[in-house]
């Protein structure tokens, strides 16, 4: 997280675009290369499995990729909620009351101790029987999720929020802002701004760490890919495709960012 | 009548403000009338900037009483109010908010605070910048601006607030020399037109120029206070008199 956010601050120059460019360019190359070098290493690879070719091929693609519904809407579904809560736990850590800041460090610090995994099949089977309320996979994965990265989201808000000049604050004050309209108008849309980049990595790492919740049943590309896996006996081609799902998903997310990024630095600049 | 005789808009009994065991400010007093112009100098870590800054409560005082405009202030809503209706402030380093505009910057305030309309607050923000003399940099963002002109902006906001009480503080201790003229004109204007001012600044010509009351500040304490003809020439202290002799050597 740390090592990012210095990076956009960066003016970029013509010759860094050009090279941003280039290095975009290269990383689709790459990736484009890794089937046929793949294929290329002899018996071992059965493409046809998943050889859009041939029609059980394309069925098999067909189910594998009808596993991104349930692992877009997870993950967008648990980073909304997550960035909401994250922002509201870390808010009571800039508080001058000592009583307010441990209660936002007590979040943190639990949540953030219990392991991912841990926490999805603790929500799962065990809150149920707590609650006596039947709550479904789905749901149970977006509360672990979003709880997980609360946590971490929370820290993010804290750092991007204390980084901004104490004379913003003072100055909101002398034209009579009031805390919400201060943290609304003049605080948050510069946090925002400097830790862009460290929420979009908490993106991605919850894009890649929603495939956990296949464990409990959700029908997403890890799924999708294990239970093609356990009927076709092909598990090298089956994962492989899987890798790729994610890393086109992911690679689509960090461009995203980055146009996010460049939007909000044009114009101003401090 | 003299300036000493209307009733006060700010008065400060006794006003001491403490970091631990170090007096900040150590029972000041003053009275502050409504169209005074006060210059507030002295030598750095004197204690100036806190004592504007007890004003408008951006600094708690521990002791003693400041009263605005019939109110004695506290940690309260009525406080508030009356700091938010009263008082403006300018500061060193500008504080202009970089993700607005210009134009947003001095509009936030009134729209928001006040209950402005966003055109009437437009208008409003726009006959400011026509008085700092910067009407064309109305869209563009703060940091595109030089030092002065963002002072000037700075001064354009807090006058969007329509306050009666103007603080400066070190207004120019910031800005590169060719450019402190240009903001000192827009102050001693701003002066000129009648508003209750009340400037730390090490500017002595446009001290001299402007104030009414000069006050010098020592060690947290109100060393010597006196119309400008006299301080200038005749001061009391011998603190004040080296003080001067330093800043008004070269």
């Amino acid at each position: 997280m740390g090592t990012g956010m210095d990076s956009h601050n960066l003016k970029p120059t013509p010759h860094g675009e050009r090279g941003k460019k280039k290095a975009r360019v290269s990383r689709w190359l790459l990736l484009l290369a890794l089937i046929p070098a793949l294929s290329a290493c002899g018996d071992s690879f059965g493409w046809y499995v998943v050889d859009p070719t041939n029609k059980s091929g394309w069925l098999n693609l067909k189910f594998m990729l009808s596993g991104l519904w349930y692992t877009i809407a997870l993950s967008l579904t648990a980073m909304s909620i997550s960035l909401v809560v994250g922002l509201i736990v870390s808010l009571p850590a800039l508080s001058p009351y000592k009583a307010l800041r441990m209660t936002n460090r007590v979040y943190v610090d639990v949540v953030r101790s219990v392991p991912l995994l841990v926490l999805m099949l603790w929500v799962y089977h065990g809150l149920p029987i707590l609650t006596g309320i039947q709550i479904g996979a789905f749901w149970s994965g977006v509360i672990a999720l979003s709880a997980s990265d609360s946590a971490f989201e929370a820290e993010i808000f804290r750092g991007g929020i204390q980084s901004v000049d104490k004379g913003q604050y003072e100055a909101a004050q002398t034209v009579a802002l009031g805390y919400t309209d201060t943290m609304r108008f003049v605080i948050l849309p510069q946090a925002i701004k400097r830790i862009l980049p460290a929420i979009g990595n908490q993106f991605i790492y919850m894009l890649k760490m929603s495939s956990l919740v296949s464990v409990i049943g959700v029908e997403e590309l890890t799924r999708k890919a294990n239970e093609l896996s356990t009927v076709e006996y092909r598990p090298l081609e089956i994962y492989t495709v899987l890798i790729l799902e994610y890393m086109v998903l992911i690679l689509l997310v960090s461009a995203g960012v980055r146009w996010m990024e460049r939007r909000m630095l044009a114009g101003e600049r401090r | 009548m003299s300036p000493n005789e209307r009733t006060p808009v700010i008065r400060l009994h006794d006003v001491s403000k403490l970091y631990g065991d170090f007096r900040a400010l150590d029972a000041v007093s003053l009275d502050v009338a409504e169209g005074e112009r006060v210059v507030v100098c002295g030598p750095s870590g004197s204690g100036k900037s806190t004592l504007i800054r007890c004003v408008n409560r951006l600094e708690k005082h521990d002791e003693g009483e400041i009263v605005l405009d019939g109110v004695t202030l506290g940690n309260n809503r009525e406080s508030r109010r009356v700091i938010a209706d009263t008082v403006g402030m300018v500061f060193q380093q500008f504080n202009l908010f970089p993700h607005l505009t210009v134009l947003q910057n001095l509009t936030l305030g009134p729209v928001r605070s006040r209950g402005v309309s966003e055109n009437d607050a437009k208008a409003r923000a726009m006959k400011y910048l026509d008085r700092v003399r910067i009407p064309e940099q109305a869209d563009k963002y703060p940091t595109q601006l030089s030092g002065g002109q963002q002072q000037r902006v700075a001064i354009a906001r807090a006058l969007c607030m329509e306050p009666r009480v103007m603080l400066f503080d070190e207004p120019t201790s910031a800005l590169d020399p060719e450019m402190i003229n240009e903001v000192l004109e827009v102050m001693a204007e701003l002066a000129g037109s009648g508003m209750t001012m009340i400037c730390v600044t090490h500017e002595m010509g446009f001290a001299r120029r402007v104030a009414d009351t000069m006050v010098f500040m020592d060690k947290g304490a109100i060393v010597e206070t006196a119309p400008p003809e006299k301080f200038f020439t005749n001061p009391e202290s011998a603190r004040c008199q080296d003080f001067l002799q330093k800043i008004l050597a070269h």
